[in-house]
This record gives structure tokens, C-alpha cells and sequence, in this order.
């Protein structure tokens, strides 16, 4: 019953999931997804009737462990909707915003992108120029967005848009979900330098999205965007749990399997990097123990960094570990991405990919910035931008 | 098992870290270091006898805390952060984990801090390459062993030779001290000529060994911590150009990534001492194997990885002190100095990942 609180132990919840699961059958995969929704094993931390329990969220292991022969996610397409669009729409969504959103968004019916850069915004988001301008119940957005990963299959988007110039440019955004079926948007591929297009450029033109699709007050837009880049960068994005998994293991296994490859040098590299990503390793399980003990410390804003430099070192090693096969590449064809198959694709495309690392969800340069500022408390450079109405800042 | 600290662990560290406060300020160290005994012997008592670091290790049937590596790393940790010259590491983790399957008498004095115990191999030795020069006949030992940290301060000497390990009281032997790196932790030349010694049957040189490398990366996590807090400090105080040095964007990057190299350095130190706390006395079955090769191998990884880490956080701190940072009167010296000794100390950071060839099953090229 709702608004009585019982004690959800790990005892409880496991309780439920097993009787879920006795009592549904995973053989349709959507279905199954759907009741598990609504029986709160979603996700446990959200609020009854949102799919989740209330629970503390270190419990979702235990519905994990016990769910796990199951239909799962498909957490590379829904990436941006469950790490990003979801934990926004649960702060700042009205109820209805989110009754309507987070069920579909879950079962991977719905998926969502992100329209937040813009060519002339990237790192320095908040000086984006995408205009949306009130016409009684509705706003009319124009302007263009890019690098939009995965906007070819999404249904619903993330928006950030200026509603008005003449302020400072942090105070003049508004959020939005956008409809990307609604007329007036355009989604064109590019290409990326591993050949195929896994983002995209959006171009929006007269684009008509009812005010009940707004996310915050008008004008709060840059507060509520920071909830989304929060949960974007505290992600822990690619940790491997294991030791020795992930990239390192990649590289371990055709270090193991091919002796003939083997140097000096490579090898003093290659343990170099063991160590490193061992290290990385620990410090990310490090930081779960204190995300689950209920002590978000600030180590988060900084496995990012560790991983892309990381990501970036190995899948390189890998290349050039290979030799001939190095000089290889499995395939140059320009097609629409699904997903970013990682792993199943071979080292040529694993180093160009992982050069990506590095600058989506924030560069490192600027993460660099935040840690520095948030968690060491160094101050800021001196800002010329801050207090200046949009419309007069140079460009 | 976890990467956190316990409640227990904070209450120790916190009375460790007051004592020291109280006791072994940066002015009290360099004065010490000068004189003409650099180890502080009477802190030492006061923490061996009334903290009672000295029993940490030391099983409970012995007299000792019967507490574990974990403790242990929490107390090296606040050591480290404050270079405090006392015989903690050398003692009470080298030699008391040498001894610590034989059930020794020395154990209990040990642990009663009646005694402090050296354990006369090189600091530079390491798991992987025994240590040894001295030679023993019907209990008489002869040679010379270099670079023996704690071993002046010692009551007793335990020197590996022929195979086994022999306990020397430190009057029938020579000890002296030379001119060290490290101001805050001196090395001796220890000399034998034909000098009496107990046999200690069962006792584990190279367990010591391991254990001591896998704990000093908690030391040098105390050393790396308290130069990226001082320099964050000094940063943020120093005005050049009409603003704090701190807000210069080339300064700032460094610092995160200092930051984020300690960062992973503590998951590796508490991984370190977790694994070893793990590893039973004496292992005779296959699972006790396992658990002190996995010991083995998260030793191996904090030390190369903590011993780099320390280092270039002290030096970075000297380089970003300016001027001040190349006197003797800022203390940041004496933590260049003992983070530059501890990088060689039990095995290089080379040393630490050629091991995990075999540990981590990464092959030589042939
Ligand atoms: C694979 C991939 C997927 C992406 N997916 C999405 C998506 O789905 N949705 C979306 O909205 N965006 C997405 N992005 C965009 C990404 O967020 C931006 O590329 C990123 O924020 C950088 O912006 P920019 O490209 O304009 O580079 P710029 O901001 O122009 O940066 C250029 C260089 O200058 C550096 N720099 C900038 N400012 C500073 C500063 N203050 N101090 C020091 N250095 C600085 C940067 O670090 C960088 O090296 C994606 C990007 C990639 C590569």
C-alpha cells in the first residue's frame, strides 16, 4: 500500500523478485519487461508506481542477481534515456511527465537521444543559440544540433533551448522533450572516422512542441541540464568488475594467445597498463562501496577521465601489439549504427572509437576544470561571459 | 571484504593522527632529523606502548591486538602523512610479520613493546630476489649487510643466513649508521663477525617481505596525501599576477590529475592490505595458497603503483612551491626524500610489475 513504508531489506526484495518470477514468463521478452516494471523491479531507488520501490539502490544488485537469466536492457541503445533522460524527467518531470515517459523509456519502446550541442556550443553548452519561442500553449523551436548519437531510432529527445537572448547566457534556457516524429525535424547522419554513423546533425525547423512538454520553469533550463550532465559523468561508464576484464583484457588475451608477438618493450608497456587499469579498476569499485554505503564521495567526477585515458592507451597497444594485422581494418562501410558493438568489432575500430572517450559527455579538458573547482576547490579563471546578455557575447 | 575504512580504522587513525599532531609536528621532524638521534624513540614509546601499534599484527594467544594488515596500512598511512621517524614499519610489520607462524618468544615482547626488532636485509630488497651475504656456522653468524632501515634504533637483529633466520641481539653485532636519502628514516651497515644466533625455526623472509611491500604503499599514500593538501593550500594562498597561482588553468589540470593518481592509489593500498589481512598464518591447504598469491599480486600492484604516485606528487609539490620549496625549512623535503627512498625500498616500481608476468600471467617475451 502506498505511503506505508515497509522495511525493504535485501530479504524483502529478493522475495519479490523471486515471486515475480515465478509468476511471469520471460519468454515474451516486452511483456515481461512491462509487469517487471510495474512490480517496482526496475529500478528499486524510484518512487512506487515509476517502477521502483523506494529501496535503496545499492538493492538493485539483488533483483539483478536474481533476474539474471532474464530479458535485459539493451543498455547501449537506451544508454542516453536511462542514464540521462530518466533521472531528469524523475527530478524535475511533473506527474504526468513522468506516468507518460519513464515506462516506455525503460522497456526500450521508447528511445530517447540527446540535443544539447550545437556546432558553434560544445564544451561551453550554455552559450547554445537553438531558439524557442512561445505561440500561446506551444513552443516553436529552430536550430540545429550535432553530434546527436542515436537520434535515427529515437523517439523522444532531451532539449536545451534558448527562450531568452537578452539575458546572461546561463539564465535564458529552457528543457524540453522533444518529439523527434514531430514535423520540422530533420536527422541527417555523419560520418565518423570509424566509418560508420553512430551520431548525427539535427536540424530543427518550426518545430511545434506543446508547453506540457517543457521539463522545469522557463528559464531553469541550465540548472535542470546540469542534473543530466551530473548523472551523465558520475555514469561509471565501461568499468570493468572484474580484474583483468574489459579493454586489459583484450589486450592480455592476444598477448597470451600469440607469443610470437611478444617484445621488451611492449611488455614493459603492457604491464604498465595492467597496473593502471587495475588500479582504475579498484578505485571505481572503490567508489560503488561508498555510492552504496550512502557516501557519493567526489571520486566520480573523475573515472571518466581515468577510463577514456585509459580505454584510449590499451585499444592503441592493441593496434600496434598486432603488427600486420594491425595495418587492417574490418570495415570502412558507411551505415547507421545500432549500437557501438565494442568488443565484437576488431582493434582498428576499438582505437578509433575509444578516441571518442576522451570528448563525449564532457571533455577531458573540462572535466579536468570541474575537478579542479568542485573537488579540489581551485578557483575559476577569470570569466568574461557571465554576466553578459547572449545576444552581445562574441562569437 | 571492502576498499573502505571501518569504524574500528577511524577510531585508530584518528589517535594516531592526534598523538602525531601533538607530538610530531613538521618543526619537531626537522629538528630531529638533525640531531643526534633522528628516530624519536620516545614517540615511539608512547605509540607502541599506549596506542599499542607495536601488537597490531601480533596474534592475540602472543599478547598482541590480533588485528590485521588493514590496521596496520591506517596506521602507516597517518606515519607517512606526517614522515614521523619512528620504527613502525621496520619493527612492527617487517620483522613481526617474519615472525609471525613460529609462535616466538619475541613475538610477545613485541607486542608489549618491551622490544623493537630489525630485520637486517637491505631496504632494497625486494620479494622477488633474495636477500643474504651473511653466513652461518653451528650458530655463528659472519658478513655484512648495507642499507638495514630501523636496524640502530633495534634491540634485536633478525638475520636471514644459510637458509634460515637467526636472531642476533644488536650488542654482539655492529650497527652503523651513514648519511641517508631519507632524513626521517636512516639506514644502517649492519656488521657480524662471528656473532651468536637463536635460530627461529619457521620464520618467512620473504612473507615479510611481501607484506612489507604490499603496507608501504599505505605509507606512501599518507606521503602523496599530505603533499597534494599542502600545495592545494599553498596554491590557493600564492598571488602571482593578481590572482592565486591555483586559478591558473595549466596548474589546475595538474592538480586533478594528482588528485586522480591518489585517488587510485588509495583503492590500491586498502585493496593491498584487505588481500593481505586475507592470507592465513601459515597456509598449508590449497586455499590458503590462493590467498596469499592474491595477497602477492595486489601487493605487487599498490607498490608500483603508490611508490610512482608519491613520488611525483612530492615532486610536483616541490615545483609548485616555487622558491620556498627548495629550502630546508619547508618540510616538503623530507617527503621528497621519503618518497624517493620508498620507491626503492622492497622492490622498485619495475621490480613490483616484472613479478606480475607471472602473477597476472602476462609472459615474458621468450
Ligand atoms: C562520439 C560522440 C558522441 C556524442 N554524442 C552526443 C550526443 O548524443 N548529444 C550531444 O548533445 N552531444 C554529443 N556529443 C558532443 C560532445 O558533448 C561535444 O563534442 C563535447 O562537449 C565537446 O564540444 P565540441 O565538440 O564543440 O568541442 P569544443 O568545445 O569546441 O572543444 C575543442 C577543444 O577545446 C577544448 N576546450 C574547450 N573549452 C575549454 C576550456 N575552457 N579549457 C580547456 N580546454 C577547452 C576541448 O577540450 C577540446 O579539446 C558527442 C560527441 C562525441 C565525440
Amino acid at each position: 500500500m502506498k505511503g506505508m513504508s515497509v522495511a525493504l531489506d535485501e530479504e524483502t526484495i529478493r522475495e519479490r523478485a523471486v515471486a515475480f518470477l515465478a509468476g511471469h514468463d520471460p519468454g515474451d521478452r516486452l511483456e515481461f519487461l512491462r509487469a517487471r516494471f510495474d512490480a517496482g523491479l526496475a529500478w528499486v531507488h524510484f518512487p512506487e508506481g515509476l517502477g521502483g520501490l523506494g529501496a535503496p539502490r545499492e538493492l538493485q544488485n539483488v533483483v539483478e542477481r536474481e533476474l539474471a537469466g532474464t530479458p535485459q536492457l539493451d543498455t547501449g541503445v537506451q544508454g542516453i534515456g536511462l542514464g540521462m533522460a530518466a533521472p531528469t524527467i524523475l527530478t524535475f518531470g511533473t506527474e504526468e511527465q513522468r506516468g507518460r515517459f519513464l515506462r516506455p523509456l525503460w522497456t526500450g519502446e521508447e528511445i530517447w537521444c540527446q540535443l544539447f550541442s550545437e556546432p558553434g556550443a560544445g564544451s561551453d553548452l550554455a552559450t547554445l543559440g537553438t531558439r524557442a519561442v512561445r505561440d500561446g500553449d506551444e513552443w516553436v523551436v529552430d536550430g540545429q544540433k550535432v553530434w546527436t548519437s542515436g537520434a535515427h531510432h529515437s523517439r523522444w529527445a532531451i532539449l536545451v533551448a534558448r527562450t531568452d537572448p537578452d539575458l546572461p547566457k546561463h539564465r535564458g534556457l529552457t528543457y524540453f522533450v522533444c518529439d523527434m516524429h514531430a514535423p520540422g525535424v530533420e536527422v541527417r547522419p555523419l560520418r565518423q572516422i570509424t566509418g560508420e554513423a553512430e551520431f548525427n546533425e539535427v536540424f530543427l525547423t518550426g518545430v511545434r512542441l506543446d508547453d506540457s512538454l517543457r521539463l522545469g520553469e522557463v528559464g531553469d533550463g541550465w540548472r535542470v541540464a546540469q542534473t543530466t550532465l551530473m548523472n551523465e559523468r558520475v555514469a561509471i561508464g565501461g568499468a570493468p568488475v572484474r580484474r583483468g576484464g574489459g579493454m586489459v583484457g583484450v589486450v592480455a588475451e592476444t598477448w597470451r594467445s600469440r607469443p610470437e608477438l611478444r617484445t621488451h618493450d611492449l611488455h614493459q608497456r603492457l604491464l604498465r597498463l595492467w597496473v593502471e587499469a587495475e588500479v582504475t579498476r579498484l578505485a571505481g569499485a572503490r567508489l560503488r562501496e561508498q555510492l552504496s554505503a550512502g557516501q557519493p564521495g567526489p571520486e566520480g567526477s573523475g573515472m571518466k577521465l581515468s577510463f577514456a585515458s585509459l580505454n584510449q592507451a590499451l585499444s592503441g597497444l592493441d593496434v600496434e601489439l598486432r603488427g600486420e594485422e594491425g595495418l587492417g581494418y574490418d570495415d570502412w562501410t558507411f551505415r547507421r549504427s545500432d549500437s557501438v558493438d565494442f568488443f565484437g568489432r576488431g582493434p582498428g575500430y576499438r582505437y578509433l572509437r575509444a578516441k571518442g572517450n576522451s570528448i563525449e559527455g564532457g571533455t577531458s579538458e573540462i572535466l579536468r576544470n570541474i575537478v579542479a573547482e568542485r573537488v579540489l576547490g581551485l578557483p575559476s579563471e577569470p570569466r568574461v561571459d557571465k554576466d553578459v546578455p547572449w545576444k552581445d557575447l562574441p562569437r | 571484504m571492502t576498499l573502505l575504512y571501518t569504524e574500528v580504522e577511524e577510531e585508530l587513525r584518528a589517535s594516531v593522527r592526534d598523538l602525531l599532531a601533538d607530538r610530531c609536528g613538521s618543526d619537531a621532524v626537522l629538528r630531529r632529523v638533525e640531531s643526534a638521534s633522528p628516530y624519536d624513540m620516545d614517540l615511539w614509546k608512547t605509540l607502541s606502548r599506549e596506542i599499542g601499534v607495536a601488537g597490531l599484527l601480533v596474534p592475540e594467544e602472543y599478547g598482541g591486538a590480533g588485528a590485521s594488515a588493514r590496521e596496520v596500512a591506517v596506521v602507516l598511512e597517518e606515519l607517512g602523512r606526517a614522515v614521523a621517524p619512528v620504527p613502525f614499519l621496520t619493527s612492527s610489520v617487517l620483522a613481526t610479520s617474519a615472525l609471525i607462524g613460529t609462535g616466538d618468544e619475541l613475538l610477545g615482547r613485541l607486542a608489549a613493546g618491551e622490544v623493537t626488532v630489525a630485520l637486517a636485509v637491505s631496504f632494497a630488497a625486494s620479494p622477488y630476489r633474495p636477500a643474504g651475504s651473511v653466513t652461518v656456522r653451528d650458530g655463528v653468524l659472519s658478513g655484512q649487510v648495507r642499507a638495514v632501515a630501523g636496524a640502530d634504533v633495534a634491540d634485536v637483529l633478525l638475520v636471514p643466513a644459510g637458509g634460515g633466520l637467526y636472531a642476533v641481539d644488536t650488542a654482539d653485532a655492529t650497527v652503523e649508521a651513514v648519511a641517508s636519502l631519507d632524513l626521517t628514516r636512516p639506514i644502517a651497515t649492519v656488521t657480524l663477525s662471528s656473532a651468536p644466533g637463536r635460530e627461529i625455526a619457521g620464520a618467512d623472509v620473504r612473507r615479510a617481505l611481501v607484506t612489507g611491500a604490499g603496507l608501504l604503499a599505505s605509507e606512501q599514500l599518507g606521503v602523496a596525501e599530505w603533499c597534494l593538501g599542502t600545495t592545494l593550500a599553498y596554491i590557493k594562498e600564492r598571488h602571482q599576477f593578481a590572482r592565486p597561482v591555483g586559478s591558473f588553468q595549466a596548474i589546475k589540470h595538474r592538480m586533478a590529475d594528482l588528485w586522480l593518481d591518489v585517488v587510485r592509489a588509495r583503492a590500491a593500498a586498502r585493496n593491498a592490505a584487505d588481500l593481505l589481512a586475507a592470507v592465513p598464518h601459515i597456509a598449508t591447504d590449497a586455499a590458503g595458497a590462493a590467498a596469499a598469491e592474491a595477497g602477492e599480486l595486489a601487493a605487487a600492484v599498490a607498490k608500483s603503483w603508490c611508490s610512482e604516485v608519491a613520488l611525483r606528487v612530492a615532486e610536483e609539490a616541490v615545483q609548485l612551491h616555487g622558491g620556498i620549496g627548495m629550502t630546508w625549512e619547508h618540510p616538503v623535503h623530507l617527503y621528497l626524500k621519503r618518497a624517493k627512498s620508498t620507491e626503492i625500498a622492497l622492490g622498485t616500481p619495475g621490480a613490483h610489475r616484472d613479478a606480475l608476468a607471472v602473477l597476472a600471467d602476462l609472459p615474458a617475451p621468450a
